[in-house]
């Protein structure tokens, strides 16, 4: 066996004292959570950093909805799905088209839809909250799915029809050419050659429109209201409201509410890193 | 079957669809959606918002606002303090994560984390923490000393610092992503050189790493405060915007006026950060679109 030299263990612990503060740093708030979602009430609040009877008792409360704050828990979480996966499909299909049309069709006035796509992109969210919330009422589409729908469309889009049409125009001309010389038409050439090129940018383009809604909070808090209408994060900001909040319980909540986006994102990490990145900022 | 590309084979009736081919009539139709989505949702909200916007008597009141002037200078100070630290951290850790090391790879897995779930569980975990009563940091504070720890949102600048600190927790991991993949991108051949030379490691920043990384760590230095300014869950979610309404930023001020049913202020306070945000917008927008 090789021994190592002093050199690289000077290194290697030079590379520790960084990795130990970066390890501890990101995981405290998230080991936190898991902690009081296997706590029992008196265990969460002692202060130990492991419980002294870890038990999954909380999530048998949460799922079997028995407490007043959870009296809605399954159709909330439903509400959640249902519109991250509308708004999803609905980016998906908007942006794909104009990137087609933008990219391969070179419609005129496309690259000015571009630039107005890229001015929404960096419009801060927050800001765009405010009138959009106004709108919203005077479409009177307030309380309603459809309006955190359309609106987390409306952020998604731009920015996925930004990496879409860079991914187009990386396809080259000639297969366009080819396809229309067999006779395909216009929309032959969308459905059985674009399309089937493009899946690898549309799945994660897919994936961060559906994390993208799944995670908003400030729109789902300020569009929807009704208990039966609003989606998880909304559920778990109206539990701060009350004086005898059941925390563990509501860490429990917000444990399950993150496990999804972090479980897509694995799964889809390939896709994403290489997709989101490139598009994030061009160097 | 076969639909031409050439022009002068369509429709010849009326001028406009004279001059338009088949592919570019689709190419119509497949953008019409996108349209129509920003126009009910983009220009129509910011068009109403600025006539909301438009009294005089609004910026009158927000100058009276003493919270106003408090939140302008909390978002100066999350971008000019927040911004600057998370960038020259993620500049530090993409130097860290680009060693290839079987650990740090996985340490880069769980360092993704923040970034990947949602901000709302996270970040009231993090308030639970730091409550004075029964908070896991006050409770260790106790153990070992015996004496009570602060009350730590309770103080604006503390309770400030540690809305930054939320908001770096959650980004750096996808700025220090960004930064890496720039900084893999510069050639080995130029360290191996320069280590012959026998270059120390801030010579090889100084001269190889960080002239090869200004242009990418400056646009994502503007394109992150942009972001940062629309970050309306690290204050709004650790804080409130309290106490006191001393801690708000631009992003939560314009919540909270809507909140209290004063629209011409919400708008207004958006307005006034317009001068700010348009000339990054336009400098990222070039940039971009080269």
């Amino acid at each position: 066996m090789k021994l190592p030299t002093l050199r690289e263990v000077g290194t290697e612990t030079k590379l520790l004292l960084i990795g130990i503060p970066v390890f501890i740093w990101t995981m405290v708030p998230i080991y936190h959570m898991f902690l009081f979602a296997i706590s029992p009430k008196e265990d969460a609040f002692s202060g130990k950093l492991w419980p002294t009877h870890p038990t999954l008792n909380n999530f048998n409360i949460v799922f079997h909805q028995q407490h007043y704050f959870l009296r809605d828990f399954w159709i909330q979480f439903l509400n959640s799905v249902v519109i991250a996966l509308s708004a999803g499909t609905l980016t998906l299909m908007i942006a794909t088209a104009a990137a087609f049309s933008i990219s391969r069709l070179r419609v005129p006035g496309g690259r000015w839809v571009m630039n107005l796509a890229l001015f929404t992109y960096f419009i801060p969210a927050a800001f765009l909250a405010v009138p959009m919330y106004r709108t919203m009422g005077n479409y009177g589409l307030l309380n309603n799915h459809w309006s955190l729908i359309l609106a987390m469309v409306t952020i998604a889009s731009p920015y996925a029809i930004w990496v879409l049409k860079q991914a187009s125009d990386k396809l080259p001309v000639e297969l366009d050419e080819a396809a229309t010389m067999d006779g395909a038409t216009t929309l032959q050439l969308f459905r059985l050659v674009y399309v089937p090129l493009m899946m690898p940018s549309l799945v994660a383009i897919g994936t961060y429109a559906i994390l993208l809604a799944w995670n908003e909070y400030l729109y789902a808090f300020l569009l929807l209201s009704k208990d039966t209408e609003i989606t998880l994060p909304v559920a778990l900001g109206n539990f701060l409201a009350a004086d005898d909040s059941p925390w563990e319980l509501l860490m429990t909540t917000g444990f399950i509410y993150a496990l999804p986006p972090a479980a897509i994102y694995y799964a889809f990490k390939r896709y994403m890193v290489g997709g989101l990145t490139a598009g994030a900022v061009k160097s | 079957m076969a639909i031409t590309l050439s022009g002068d084979h369509a429709i010849p009736s009326p001028p406009l669809s004279a001059r338009l081919t088949t592919p570019q009539v689709w190419g119509i139709v497949l953008l019409a959606p996108y349209l129509l989505v920003f126009l009910a949702f983009v220009v129509y909200p910011v068009g109403y918002g600025l006539w909301l916007a438009r009294h005089p008597a609004s910026y009158v009141a927000l100058w009276h606002d003493p919270i106003f002037a408090r939140a302008a200078v909390n978002t100066l100070i999350f971008l000019l303090v927040g911004i600057n630290l998370k960038m020259a951290i993620a500049l530090f850790l993409s130097g860290f994560f680009a060693q290839q090391r079987t650990w740090i790879k996985w340490l880069s897995v769980l360092f993704i984390l923040p970034w990947a779930v949602p901000s709302i569980p996270t970040i009231l975990s993090v308030r639970f923490m730091f409550n004075p009563e029964w908070g896991v940091v006050n409770q260790l504070i106790f153990k070992f000393t015996g004496e009570d720890g602060p009350n730590w949102l309770n103080d604006p600048t503390v309770a400030l610092s540690m809305a930054i600190g939320v908001h770096i927790w959650k980004s750096l991991p996808f700025w220090t992503l960004i930064l890496m993949t720039g900084r893999l991108a510069i050639s080995h051949d130029l360290y191996e050189a320069a280590e012959v030379d026998g270059a120390s490691w801030s010579q090889k920043f100084r001269y190889i790493t960080w002239p090869s990384m200004q242009t990418l760590y400056i646009t994502c230095t503007l394109l992150s405060m942009i972001w940062t300014l629309g970050d309306f869950n690290s204050v709004y979610l650790l804080t409130g915007g309290g106490p006191a309404d001393l801690t708000h930023v631009l992003a939560t001020l314009g919540i909270r006026y809507l909140r209290l049913d004063q629209l011409s202020l919400a708008m207004a306070s958006i307005v006034c950060a317009l001068p700010f945000v348009l000339p990054l917008v336009y400098f990222m927008m070039k940039r971009l679109s080269r």
